[in-house]
């Protein structure tokens, strides 16, 4: 069975290295088949490791490779294998072997993507693969690790990865300026992230999981000072650095300022990275070091604040937005802060089954966004687009049902994660839940009135695009449309796991809430399963709340633009700050990346011209120049002054020798 | 006053006399000449400390050799005299006292303890002194001694290759050159037919 | 007897109006060289007196190869002064200050 857990992420690896290395040999058809090949055997693995894990009952805990041994402290790869990272695997190795088959058919012609003089777009295609397998590798190390050093790795790599990618149209400056902001605002997560690491290291003297929970207990009660009159929690400071890199990593604001700019990517990747996986990175480590942040109140309520305060406003971005990755996008945020709030309210369970759900219906609503995109003739601008319906079916159909899915409309999978998520949220006892509770509650309207916004300005109306594209509108290559299918299943079915992944005891022993955290106890309580949610869903107000944000969208899309008109002529004011995203972005330029600059001129002004090359090196040999010219009337070229001075010295010795010695 | 202080301190006081003189006279050649004296009475001084090889050999190396070459050199550099002294009455205050103060120290020093050797018996030595000085010479110290005849070896060269002046259109033969001569560079064998005889 | 130090202190009056010698002397080098003949005049006394008064020929050795040396010494020293004096037509030494820093 050791042998099968190396392979999964292995085989990944080794199909990026070959078609990476090798892809101008082997050519596109080698490149995407030895990818395929990669990956699938990863995600059949994967399945078979689900079942082994979830219906036999067996878990794994142990090192492969010792890396090193500092001290007490073993830095080592390995694998914990649990029911929390079987369902992890098979999410990341599905949704990525779909995005592969998507891959073939998205980057087929991707070399007008590329200037005409630039090589780029020689064996781009086979680079791609590479990456989108690469990053598959890396994400199975983060989920598969059993301590933080390699959940750490695999952290890094897939920011890394997701550099390479967003910038992988590398001769446009906007990819190039997006992807330097994601690696740039992710490094200060992996910053706060670091920070706890090292805590955990230094107070428990080990990095290991399961050494690290079981000297939980003993740190407890430790309270460490931050600023010199401030005491706080251990386990408070240890979650909250943790939980900012959390941040980082799934773009909860403020560090959410990346994630819309990394549409810059191609399509493919926003739906596996900025979609399905990477982003969930953050939710999954949260859920993953439970035993911590149970301890601490004070970090479960930061998170549930964040996680609330990203999910409104965040979706409140997305009403507004005319690029159709863009709404997906913001759509992303919001859906994060979703789960990131259900981890505040301690239903870890439940944001970990959101985190499923989303991967499947955002991962298809993103690569159908990529099918109409394809379809346009890379026109993205939905303004532009209407009436697709007839043009594009599959695509129409597929992204009804993961617009559904995504709005929590009944027997669709959303529905199950959103509402339990809400209810969750509602039982929760923390300071901040009430704040929360609104947050997500209007959430949902928001979410229904911007998902079917894109989905009627796309698909239905009149068509707004011209001629030339009109008459080459047709469905994409069965490699496009075929992965969208095989999305849509999971996103309906995926939600009928409810019980046993949330309502029953699925995540025994893997995932730990504290008595005090009442949340999953209340759900279980008046909840015992699929059936049970199903019925009560007219009761709930998220239900009406939905129902009215689709109405809302039909009604002012398609019923009557007019008002849509007179809102932006008249509250032009709001418009402008939801356009500008808060002013987040200018904010940060002006403050970080215009003090950062600042902060560079000001040490290169004073420090490396004035001090270091005026003063320093300048300096000294202006000294030594002095100097010597001071001393160079000795050198007077005559002999006897020579011959004197010798003799001086002389007289200096025998001086001192005779009387001077006495007095040393 | 026995006869060997009256000689000490006549010969002493002609050292101190021409030393000073060879400092102040202003033509040059009394200055070596006033050298040579106070060499001779040096040797005499020597003679009386029972090291006559020693002093013989002061008078024949140093006086016959290095003060004539002296000589030689004065006499043959085209020296103006009378320009020769301008500066001295200048620094001589300073001078004057640097000796002072270097001689009082050293006298400082022999007057002190350390320096009170009792007076050994006059033990008569077996052998005179260029015995003596033999039998430790090609012994003990024949290594120093072999040395000594490397430097003066290289003194000799040194002289010569310094003052070295070659004249053109001298004929002279160049050893190296004639040793890295080729045949193939003076001889060329040629081979011809047999002419007839006309 | 002659006590040690009579000899010792006329090597060292010797040594000094050697030294006062080589400041005073300003214009010609051959003085400055015959300075220091004087100078190695009055070490040789002290050594031989010394050797005398230890009764250790090792002195008297030592003078030997002191007049070997000086000798080697004052022949290149006129030599370098004869190859001065032609490329620079003067001994004087004040003249001679092309090394000055």
């Amino acid at each position: 069975m050791e042998t099968l857990y190396l392979a999964i992420p292995l085989s990944a690896l080794i199909g990026s290295i070959i078609a990476g290395l090798f892809g101008s040999i082997i050519g596109r058809k080698g490149a995407h088949a030895i990818t395929l090949l990669g990956v699938g055997i990863s995600c059949v693995l994967s399945f078979i490791v689900l079942k082994y894990v979830a219906i036999d009952g067996n878990t794994f805990y142990g090192d492969v490779y010792t890396w090193a041994q500092v001290g007490d402290t073993k830095f080592s790869i390995g694998f914990m294998i649990d029911k929390l990272t079987s369902m992890m695997m098979v999410v990341v190795t599905f949704v990525s072997l779909m995005v592969h088959i998507y891959t073939i058919g998205y980057m087929a012609d991707d070399k007008h993507n590329w200037p005409k003089e630039s090589r780029g777009g020689d064996n781009s295609y086979q680079r791609f693969f590479s990456y989108i397998s690469l990053f598959t590798f890396s994400m199975l190390m983060l989920v598969m690790s059993n301590n933080f050093m390699q959940l750490f790795f695999g952290w890094e790599a897939v920011g890394l990865v997701s550099y390479l990618l967003i910038g992988f149209w590398s001769t446009r400056d906007t990819a190039i300026f997006a992807n330097m902001k994601a690696f740039l605002v992710n490094r200060v997560g992996d910053f706060g992230f670091l920070l706890g690491i090292a805590a955990i290291w230094t107070y428990t003297g080990s990095v290991d999981y399961k050494e690290v929970f079981e000297r939980l207990p003993a740190i407890q009660h430790i309270t460490m000072n931050i600023l010199p009159n401030m005491e706080w929690m251990l386990v408070s400071v240890i979650s909250i650095s943790l939980f900012i890199g959390a941040m980082g990593k799934s773009a909860q604001v403020p560090l959410h300022v990346w994630l819309p700019d990394s549409m810059e990517g191609p399509t493919p990747i926003s739906a596996l990275i900025h979609a399905a996986t990477m982003v969930t990175a953050g939710i999954f480590m949260v859920t993953r070091m439970s035993p911590i942040f149970e301890l601490s109140d004070t970090a479960l309520n930061f998170v549930l604040v964040i996680g609330a305060t990203t999910a409104f406003f965040m979706g409140l971005v997305g009403i507004v937005q005319n690029d159709i990755k863009r709404v997906v996008a913001y759509s992303t945020l919001s859906q994060l802060g979703y789960m990131t709030v259900a981890l505040g309210a301690s239903a870890y369970s439940a944001g970990v089954f959101h985190l499923m759900t989303h991967a499947f219906f955002k991962a298809l609503l993103f690569l159908a966004a990529g099918s109409v995109i394809i379809a346009m003739h890379h026109e993205q601008d939905i303004r532009k687009m209407g009436g697709l319906k007839k043009y594009l079916p599959i695509t129409y159909w597929t992204s009804l049902i993961g617009s559904l899915a995504l709005i929590g409309f009944p027997f669709f999978s959303g529905f199950f994660s959103k509402d339990l998520i809400i209810e969750a949220v509602h039982a929760s006892t923390l300071p901040g839940a009430t704040y929360a509770y609104w947050m997500v509650l209007l959430g949902v309207f928001v979410t229904a009135f911007y998902s079917f916004r894109l989905f009627f300005l796309v698909f239905h109306g009149e068509e707004r695009m011209d001629e030339e594209t009109k008459s080459h509108l047709h469905e994409p290559a069965k490699v496009v449309t075929w992965p969208l299918i095989a999305l849509a299943i999971p996103a309906v079915l995926s939600g009928y796991f409810v019980n046993p992944m949330v309502l029953g005891d699925f995540f025994e022993g893997v995932i730990h809430v504290d008595e005090v955290h009442p949340a999953i106890e209340t759900l279980k309580h008046h909840y015992h399963g699929a059936w049970d949610l199903l019925t009560h869903a007219i009761f709930t107000p998220a239900f009406w709340l939905a129902m009215s944000g689709l109405f809302s969208a039909w009604f002012i899309y398609m019923k009557k633009p007019s008002i849509a008109q007179f809102s932006y002529d008249k509250f032009r004011f709001v418009h402008t700050i939801l356009d500008k995203k808060y002013f987040a972005d200018e904010f940060n330029m002006a403050v970080f990346a215009g003090g950062a600059l600042a902060l560079g001129k000001s040490l290169w002004a004073a420090g490396d011209r004035f001090l270091i090359d005026g003063l320093m090196v300048n300096g000294t040999a202006k000294v030594t120049g002095w100097f010597s010219s001071i001393a160079r009337h000795i050198q007077t070229g005559y002999l006897y002054h020579y011959a004197f001075s010798i003799i001086l010295g002389v007289l200096a010795i025998m001086t001192w020798l005779l009387y001077g010695a006495k007095y040393v | 006053m026995t006869f060997e202080l009256f000689i000490f301190y006549l010969f002493s006081a002609v050292t101190l006399f021409s030393a000073v003189a060879v400092v102040t006279v202003r033509n040059p050649i009394y200055s070596a000449l006033f050298l040579i004296l106070a060499f001779f009475s040096s040797a005499a001084i020597w003679v009386l400390l029972e090291a006559e090889f020693l002093g013989v050999v002061l008078v024949l190396v140093y006086v016959g050799a290095v003060m004539v070459l002296f000589l030689f050199v004065i006499m043959m550099l085209d020296i103006q005299i009378d320009t020769l002294k301008e500066g001295f009455i200048r620094y001589l205050p300073v001078g004057i006292l640097v000796a002072v103060a270097v001689a009082t120290e050293m006298i400082l020093v022999m007057k002190s303890d350390a320096f009170k050797v009792d007076i050994p018996d006059a033990a008569p030595l077996s052998v005179n002194n260029t015995e003596a000085l033999g039998e430790v010479l090609y012994t003990e110290y024949v290594f120093p001694f072999e040395v000594a005849s490397v430097i003066l070896v290289v003194a000799i060269i040194a002289a010569i290759v310094l003052t070295l002046r070659r004249r053109s259109g001298v004929k002279k033969q160049d050893p190296s050159k004639q040793v890295r001569t080729r045949s193939e560079d003076r001889v060329r064998l040629v081979k011809m037919k047999a002419e007839k005889r006309s | 007897m002659i006590p040690l130090s009579y000899f010792l202190i006329l090597s060292a009056l010797l040594f000094s109006i050697s030294v006062a010698g080589i400041f005073l002397n300003r214009k010609n080098m051959i003085i400055l060289l015959m300075c220091i003949e004087l100078m190695l005049l009055s070490v040789n006394l002290n050594f031989i007196a010394f050797s005398h008064y230890s009764g250790d020929i090792a002195g008297q050795i030592f003078v030997f190869f002191i007049l070997t040396v000086a000798a080697a010494e004052a022949a290149i020293g006129l030599a370098i002064l004869i190859t001065v004096f032609r490329n620079r037509r003067t001994i004087n030494v004040e003249e001679l200050d092309e090394m000055k820093g």
